[in-house]
């Protein structure tokens, strides 16, 4: 991952290049992501092993994730609608445990592109057309390199270079290194006092 | 609103009001007005807010309670599953630490987190709201602006109140028509789901109208605004109105008699203005819908109790792959009628059908039979304060009699974090909002999403049957 270190707090990310993983199919929720049995731990350390695994199990051992060709992969490659359900963050958790520091996507269910922007993994987007392409291509080749560019709004691989859809103001936060937004809403000050005086139920 | 104001949504409204500044991103930094909390999605945002040494900024507008993980049978401490009673634990030490007011069983109004919001009043119209748990969307029934939002989320509003997040587009859906009887809430946003998709709602909040949610009770309206997010919806809401203002009346949280009528002016004030343009307007005929049951593997797999489960060829090219997946998954035959599939297990309750008029709907329908043989039905009130109400009604004597497990309240077996689960391939008859491959808690267990009324009907004939024939009398009639 090319990420350029501002100063002590700020991680811009700017491309990620690595072999890719494809998992097939609509609307994967995250409860299938990380069944809800796991989520019973205070911290997030677990998550990764248990990423897919009823879906590992049902597959037995022909889950792309337990798949050798694989192995090491860093950007992973999904349908449409991927992570809707529950806003469970422990989904982009146990991906980015397992090992995984994008998404390339058909489209993202809203509050797990979310969570990834807070947790640095940017989430792209690319038609339904080049989505296949890029999808035979890394099957095919799960070797090759697969470069997500945030400032070039492209994915390239070995089926070519693909423009890439990322909403503007994640593709800011992502590469300007605002993507933990504490730190940023935190800079506004006592303008949150303010704004919080302005409304009538805050006071009671 | 002078005559040069331009019409604004109730989205715009309260969004404006909350609007601290925008960011470079474009995206707007919004005050959360009320931030509710639970067990799951909690302990690991107060650890970040430990390891950045941050206090919480407005502790008195954070309100936590405890409803994913606890039993139904025994909830007596320590909980037997150590697991369970670590995150319990680590949520009051939480609320300790940073002088939280926790509503836990001891407080007497411990529940879901979505049932005790509304009950307590801490729900109110104009509010942002957000929790971690996808289907905050619930106190949108209240004018509300309320999302789901993840754990580096809650970290952000305990430090700094606000979310960084951008405007969404509201679509308007107005359900016209009137309901036939023995049609619920639960139909109604099944059908919006099915006409609209999963993921067809992603960058919308959702404002649901028109003459049927206009005669909708609070509890009908928030179980719509409750699985708009399964419509990929983060975010839906209906106007304040006058059954709105009524239902607040008396809350623990709500202003007294002298403030209230001040109040209640300026909530219906803030319905979205005669001439709101919208981003987009759909219409669906509210008397055309039927009892609504999944028979897939996401809530849009619906169909309506007299259709049949559909066949891959009869789905257009792109949803083959996924109505295939969902066909081997709940082992159903294409083409076959959903009507008269047995059932293993009944769950009454959660977040989206675990009020009090969702038991008393059940109960009318429970006190015409007794539970199949074989059958395993729960019905798992949504808070405590559901419990009280519910047996001060004499409705656990109706359910006991019938075969139902009275339960204590919480999340339960719709999403199966405490001990009631489905158990190998079961096939349960639910009122809750998922039907996600494994979702109550066994990997091959399969979920029919419906009304608690059809439950109930199914509890009792052990397959799904129609509640409009099984007890044309006890269905509610409009």
């Amino acid at each position: 991952m090319s990420q350029k270190k501002n100063d002590d707090v700020l991680v811009r990310i700017t491309s990620i290049e690595g072999s890719a993983c494809v998992v097939r199919g609509d609307d994967i929720d995250t409860d299938r992501i990380i069944p809800a049995r796991f989520m019973k731990v205070v911290t997030f350390d677990d998550m990764g092993r248990h990423a897919f695994e009823d879906a590992r199990k049902a597959a037995k051992g022909k889950h792309p994730l337990d798949d050798p060709r694989y192995s090491g992969a860093e950007i992973l490659v999904v349908g449409n609608n991927f992570g809707c359900g529950s806003s469970r963050e422990h989904a982009p958790q146990a991906l980015m445990r397992f090992g995984f520091k994008a998404f390339v996507g058909g489209s993202f269910a809203e509050i797990f592109a979310g969570n990834c922007t807070s947790l640095g993994l940017p989430c792209v987007t690319l038609p339904s057309d080049q989505l296949m392409k890029l999808m035979d291509s890394v099957e095919l080749d799960p070797a090759q390199r697969v470069r997500i560019d945030l400032e070039a709004r492209t994915v390239t691989s070995r089926a070519g270079s693909m423009a890439a859809g990322i909403p503007d103001g994640v593709r800011m936060q992502l590469t300007e290194g605002t993507w933990d937004a504490t730190r940023v809403l935190l800079e506004a000050g006592d303008a949150i006092e303010r704004t919080a005086q302005g409304i009538t139920y805050f006071q009671a | 609103m002078t005559s040069t104001a331009k019409p604004r949504s109730l989205f715009a409204k309260v969004w404006d009001a909350h609007r601290v500044r925008e960011l470079p991103s474009g995206q707007t930094q919004l005050l959360i007005g009320t931030h509710l909390i639970h067990e799951v999605t909690s302990p690991q945002a107060f650890a970040m807010l430990r390891e950045l040494g941050l206090p919480v900024r407005f502790p008195a507008r954070t309100f936590a309670t405890v409803d994913h993980i606890i039993p139904t049978d025994d909830q007596s401490r320590p909980l037997a599953d150590d697991l369970a009673e670590a995150m319990m634990s680590e949520l009051e030490r939480n609320c300790r630490d940073y002088d939280i007011q926790f509503f836990g069983p001891a407080t007497g109004a411990q529940g879901i987190v979505h049932v005790i919001g509304p009950e307590l009043g801490l729900t109110q119209p104009g509010m942002t709201i957000a929790c971690g748990d996808s289907h905050t969307s619930t106190h949108g029934a209240f004018g509300a602006i309320a999302f789901g939002i993840g754990t580096s989320q809650v970290r952000d509003v305990l430090a700094s109140q606000c979310l960084a997040i951008a405007p969404l587009k509201v679509r308007r859906i107005e359900v016209t028509g009137k309901l036939q009887h023995g049609v619920y809430a639960k139909d109604v946003i099944l059908a919006i789901i099915r006409k609209l998709g999963v993921n067809g709602g992603v960058g919308y909040a959702y404002e649901y109208a028109g003459a049927v949610i206009d005669a909708m009770s609070m509890e009908e309206r928030m179980t719509v605004c409750n699985m708009s997010i399964e419509g990929g919806a983060r975010c839906g809401y209906v106007n304040p109105d006058r059954t709105t203002v009524e239902y607040l009346r008396g809350r623990r949280y709500t202003p007294n008699d002298a403030a209230f009528e001040a109040k209640a002016k300026a909530w219906l004030a803030l319905a979205s203005d005669p001439g709101t343009v919208y981003d987009d307007v759909v219409r669906i005929d509210g008397g055309a819908i039927e009892p609504s049951i999944t028979w897939g593997i996401h809530p849009g797999h619906n169909l309506g109790v007299s259709e049949s489960i559909p066949t891959p060829n009869g789905v257009p090219d792109d949803e083959r792959a996924e109505v295939e997946e969902a066909l081997e998954y709940m082992d159903f035959a294409a083409g076959a009628s959903i009507e008269g599939t047995p059932i293993d297990v009944a769950f009454i309750g959660s977040c989206t059908n675990g009020r009090i008029s969702d038991l008393r709907e059940a109960a009318k329908i429970a006190q015409t039979g007794h539970v199949k043989p074989g059958v395993r039905a729960l019905v798992v009130p949504g808070s405590m304060a559901v419990r009280e109400q519910a047996e001060k009604e004499g409705l656990h004597e109706i359910f006991r009699k019938a075969g139902f497990e009275w339960r204590e309240p919480g999340c339960s077996m719709c999403l199966a974090m405490n001990p009631d689960k489905l158990r190998g391939r079961e096939v349960c008859a639910s009122s809750s909002n998922r039907n996600f491959k494994g979702r109550q808690g066994s990997p091959s267990g399969r979920t029919l999403l419906m009304s608690p009324a059809m439950v109930a009907a199914a509890a009792i004939a052990g397959k799904v049957v129609d509640v409009r024939e099984i007890a044309p009398d006890a269905a509610t009639k409009r």
